[in-house]
C-alpha cells in the first residue's frame, strides 16, 4: 500500500511539475474579452509555429517544445498571475502581447533574469539593451512606428508636410499614448500641426471624435487603436466620408477583422507594418501540411495568412531562432532562461535564414546587440483592398527617424535607470 | 449664424442620438426592475448574445460547430443557407423568449423572496455564463451585421443645412442610423406604452410592478410574467445590439454598452420608462457638448467621466432619478 502511495504520488509529482527537457514557451494570450478577436489569431500563429517544429522537425536542437497558454484576458493583473504561474515550469521568454502586463513585467523578469519580449509593443525606450537586460523589442518598436507613418506621408507628399495637420486618434490608455512624444518631436522638425484625440476603452462610441474631425478636417488622421476602436473608427471615418487613402494606423489597427465591418467603404485604407501579409509564404503550405491536416491547429485553422496569425507565427519563429543561436552559444540543447536571453541578444536574421525557413522577404534582416535591443526599426506600409478582401504590401521596410527616435530612447531609458538605480552597461 | 453656434447645435443633436441608443440600452434593465425588483446586470451580455444568434441564423452558421467538429471531427460550420434579416430577426425573438424561459424555470424561481442583492448577484452569474456560452454558441470572432439599415451621413440634411454658415461649415452631420435608431426607439416606446396599458398581459405586468403579493392574490401568474417581462428586455436587448452591432460588427464589446447605460438609469430613475429615455437624451447631449465645450481644454475623452459625475450629482440630490418612484421610509 505504501508503494502504491510513493507511486503515486511520484506520479503525480511527475505530471504536475515542469518537464525539464522541454522547452517551454508561454502564451500570455486573451482568447476572451474584449480584445479577443485580435488575441485569438496572434495565439493561434504562435502555437501552431511551435507545433509545426515539433511535428516537422522534432522541436528545436533537438528538444521538444512546450507552450503553456494562459489567459490575460488582456487584463494586466491576470497577465502579472500567468508570469507567476508559469514562470517556474522553465518558461523561456515571455511575450505578453499588452502594453499594460509588459510595464509591471519588466522589473520581475529583470530580477527572475528571463527575457521578454515585446515585438512592436510595450516600453520603447525598452530598445536599449544596456538599461533593459532583460527586455527586447526586435524588430520595430511603437516609435519606428510614429515615424514610419511620418516618413510615409512625407514621401507622398513631397518630402514636404509644412503646414499639414495630422490627428491622432488613439486608445487612451498606456499604449495609445506611447507614439504621442516621438509625434511632438516630428512634428516639430518636419512643420505639421499635431491635433489629439483619446478615445475611451473599449472605444463603442466615437461621435464627438470624428465630429471634431469633420469640423477641423485635419489631412491626415493617424490611428492607435486597439479592439472596437478600430473597427468603430474605420467605420465613422468613412460615415464622415473622410478619405480612406489619408487615413493610416498603427499595425495593431490594420488586421482584417478591423475593417472588415466596414465593407467596401474601408478601401484604400493603410496601416504600417514590420512583417509582410498575405498566406503566400512556403511555410504556410507546412503548417496547412504538419499541423493543420493532422487536426493538431490551435484553432480552426482559417486564420493562416491573415495579419495577427502571421504575427503570432513571426514572433514564434524569433523566439525559436533566438533559441536556436543560444543552443549553439552554450553548446546544449536544453538550455535556460538565462541562456535564452544570450541567444535573444545575439540573434542574427538575414534574408537566407528567412528563405531557409519558408518565409522570404516575410520581415526585415536585422542583427540584435546588447546595445540594440530593438533592431533596425524598419517599417512598411500595408493597405486594404475592399474587393478582394486582402492587405497588400505597397512599399519595403523603409528606415525610421533614427536620429529623433534614438535621442527619446536615451532620455527615457536613462530616467528609467537612475529611478531604478541601474548602472547601464552590458552583461 | 455663426459656424461654432452650428457646430454646437450639430452636437447637441448629434448627443440627442446618442442619447437614444444609450436609452435602448437602458429600456431593457429598467423593464425588468420595475416588474421584479432585480438589477440586471446581465442585460449588456444579452445585447451582445441577441446580436450573435441573430447574425448566426442569417448566415447558416452551425451553432457549437467548434464542440462538434472537436468531439465527432468534423467540418461543419455552416448550413449552406441564407435566412433573410425580418424572418432571422422573428427567429431571434424565439431564441429570447426561450431564454426567458430557461432563466426563470433554472435561475429566477429558485431565488423568489430573496434579498435584492442575491437576485443581483444571480444576474451577475447569468451575465458570465452568457459570455461563455455566446462564444462556445457562435464562436468569438468579430461578425459583421448587415440587416438593411443605411448608415454614413445623410446627403440630404447636409445639403440642405449647409448654407447656414460660412464655407468652414458643411452641414449638418447626422448619421442616417441613429435616425433610424430614433424612430425604432419611438416605435419601442409606444408599442410598450400600448401593449402595459391595453392588454390583459400588459395590465398585469403593471400589477406585478406595484405589489407583487396583490397580483398574487388576484390569481396573476408571477411565473408567467417573469418569463414576459425577461422576453420583452430580450427583445429590446435585440433592437439595442441590432443598433450597436451594425456601427462596430457584433463582438465581445457589445456585452460594454451596459457602461453607457448605468448613468442613464441614475439619472432616469430605475422604474421609468420615459426616465430612461429623458435619462439618454439628458446623458447624450451633456457628455457630447462637454466634450465639444471643455474637453479640448483638458485633454479630451471627458464623455464617460462627465456621464457618471453627473448621475452622481443626481444620486446625491435626487436619489430616486428624474422619474423614480420616490423613495418613503417610515420607522
Amino acid at each position: 500500500m505504501k508503494m502504491k502511495l510513493t507511486t503515486l504520488a511520484l506520479g503525480a509529482m511527475m505530471a504536475a511539475g515542469p518537464v525539464m527537457a522541454d522547452l517551454v514557451f508561454p502564451s500570455l494570450s486573451y482568447r476572451t474579452g474584449p480584445y479577443a478577436a485580435g488575441g485569438i489569431p496572434f495565439a493561434d500563429g504562435y502555437a501552431d509555429y511551435f507545433t509545426l517544429l515539433n511535428e516537422r522537425d522534432g522541436g528545436i536542437g533537438g528538444e521538444m517544445t512546450k507552450l503553456v497558454e494562459c489567459e490575460t484576458g488582456y487584463n494586466t493583473e491576470k497577465g502579472v498571475e500567468c508570469y507567476e504561474s508559469t514562470k517556474g515550469q522553465g518558461a523561456l521568454v515571455y511575450q505578453p502581447l499588452s502594453t499594460g502586463i509588459t510595464y509591471q513585467l519588466i522589473p520581475k523578469v529583470t530580477a527572475d533574469n528571463i527575457p521578454m519580449h515585446t515585438m512592436g509593443y510595450g516600453r520603447t525606450s525598452a530598445a536599449n539593451g544596456e538599461v533593459f537586460s532583460n527586455v527586447f523589442n526586435y524588430p520595430a518598436n511603437y516609435w519606428n512606428g510614429a515615424s514610419g507613418v511620418v516618413n510615409y506621408l512625407l514621401e507622398s507628399n513631397g518630402g514636404d508636410l509644412k503646414g499639414k495637420t495630422i490627428a491622432l486618434v488613439f486608445h487612451n490608455s498606456a499604449y495609445g499614448k506611447e507614439p504621442i512624444r516621438t509625434l511632438e518631436e516630428l512634428a516639430t522638425k518636419h512643420g505639421f500641426n499635431l491635433t489629439t484625440l483619446p478615445v475611451d476603452h473599449p472605444g463603442q462610441e466615437q461621435k464627438s471624435q470624428w465630429l471634431q474631425i469633420r469640423r477641423e478636417r485635419p489631412d491626415f488622421v493617424v490611428m492607435w487603436g486597439w479592439g472596437v476602436m478600430n473597427q468603430v473608427a474605420i467605420q465613422e471615418a468613412a460615415n464622415i466620408r473622410f478619405p480612406m487613402e489619408n487615413f493610416i494606423g498603427v499595425w495593431w489597427s490594420g488586421a482584417e477583422h478591423d475593417v472588415l465591418s466596414a465593407g467596401a467603404k474601408a478601401d484604400g485604407y493603410k496601416a504600417v507594418t514590420f512583417h509582410n501579409v498575405g498566406r503566400d509564404f512556403p511555410v504556410f503550405d507546412d503548417i496547412q501540411k504538419y499541423v493543420v491536416d493532422t487536426g493538431k491547429a490551435a484553432g480552426a485553422g482559417d486564420q493562416i495568412g491573415n495579419v495577427l496569425y502571421n504575427r503570432g507565427m513571426y514572433a514564434a519563429m524569433l523566439a525559436a531562432e533566438a533559441a536556436k543561436t543560444a543552443q549553439g552559444i552554450h553548446g546544449t540543447a536544453d538550455i535556460t532562461p538565462a541562456m535564452m536571453r544570450d541567444g535573444m541578444e545575439a540573434l542574427v536574421i538575414d534574408e537566407a535564414k528567412m528563405a531557409a525557413l519558408g518565409m522570404p522577404n516575410f520581415g526585415p534582416a536585422f542583427n540584435v546587440s546588447c546595445e540594440n535591443h530593438g533592431g533596425p526599426g524598419l517599417v512598411g506600409v500595408t493597405q486594404w483592398d475592399a474587393e478582394s478582401k486582402t492587405w497588400s504590401l505597397i512599399s519595403d521596410f523603409a528606415e525610421t527617424d533614427g536620429e529623433v527616435i534614438g535621442s527619446l530612447i536615451d532620455a527615457d531609458s536613462s530616467a528609467y535607470a537612475s529611478e531604478n538605480g541601474i548602472e547601464p552597461g552590458c552583461k | 449664424m455663426s459656424d461654432q453656434f452650428l457646430f454646437a447645435t450639430e452636437v447637441f443633436i448629434n448627443g440627442l442620438m446618442a442619447g437614444v441608443l444609450y436609452a435602448l440600452v437602458a429600456l431593457g434593465f429598467v423593464l425588468i426592475y420595475k416588474a421584479s425588483g432585480i438589477f440586471n446586470y446581465a442585460q449588456g451580455v444579452m445585447a451582445l448574445f441577441a446580436a450573435m444568434t441573430l447574425v448566426g441564423i442569417m448566415q447558416g452558421q452551425v451553432p457549437f460547430s467548434h464542440i462538434i467538429n472537436a468531439i465527432f471531427g468534423t467540418e461543419v460550420h455552416h448550413f449552406g443557407w441564407h435566412v433573410p434579416a425580418l424572418m432571422a430577426i422573428l427567429l431571434t425573438v424565439g431564441v429570447m423568449v426561450i431564454f426567458a424561459w430557461l432563466v426563470q424555470r433554472i435561475v429566477m424561481r429558485h431565488l423568489v423572496g430573496q434579498e435584492p442583492i442575491i437576485l443581483f448577484m444571480a444576474t451577475i452569474g447569468l451575465a458570465y455564463f452568457l459570455e461563455g456560452f455566446s462564444d462556445l454558441m457562435w464562436g468569438s470572432e468579430i461578425k459583421t451585421l448587415d440587416v438593411g439599415l443605411p448608415q454614413g451621413g445623410s446627403f440630404w440634411i447636409e445639403d440642405m443645412t449647409a448654407g447656414l454658415g460660412s464655407d468652414n461649415f458643411y452641414g449638418f452631420f447626422i448619421d442616417q442610423l441613429d435616425i433610424v435608431a430614433t424612430v425604432v426607439a419611438v416605435l419601442l416606446v409606444a408599442g410598450l406604452v400600448l401593449f402595459s396599458q391595453y392588454t390583459k398581459q400588459g395590465r398585469a405586468m403593471r400589477a406585478v410592478a406595484d405589489d407583487h403579493q396583490a397580483a398574487l392574490s388576484v390569481g396573476i401568474s408571477l411565473n408567467f410574467i417573469w418569463i414576459l417581462v425577461w422576453s420583452v428586455a430580450g427583445f429590446v436587448a435585440l433592437v439595442a445590439g441590432i443598433m450597436w452591432g451594425t456601427k462596430s460588427g457584433v463582438q465581445f464589446s457589445l456585452s460594454l454598452i451596459a457602461l453607457k447605460a448605468l448613468p442613464v438609469l441614475m439619472l432616469g430613475g430605475f422604474t421609468s420608462i420615459p426616465g430612461a429615455i429623458v435619462g439618454g437624451l439628458i446623458i447624450g447631449v451633456g457628455e457630447k457638448l462637454f466634450e465639444f465645450a471643455i474637453g479640448p481644454m483638458v485633454g479630451g475623452a471627458t464623455e464617460n467621466w462627465f456621464a457618471y459625475v453627473l448621475a452622481l450629482l443626481f444620486l446625491v440630490f435626487r436619489p430616486q432619478g428624474l422619474f423614480g418612484e420616490k423613495i418613503i421610509e417610515r420607522v
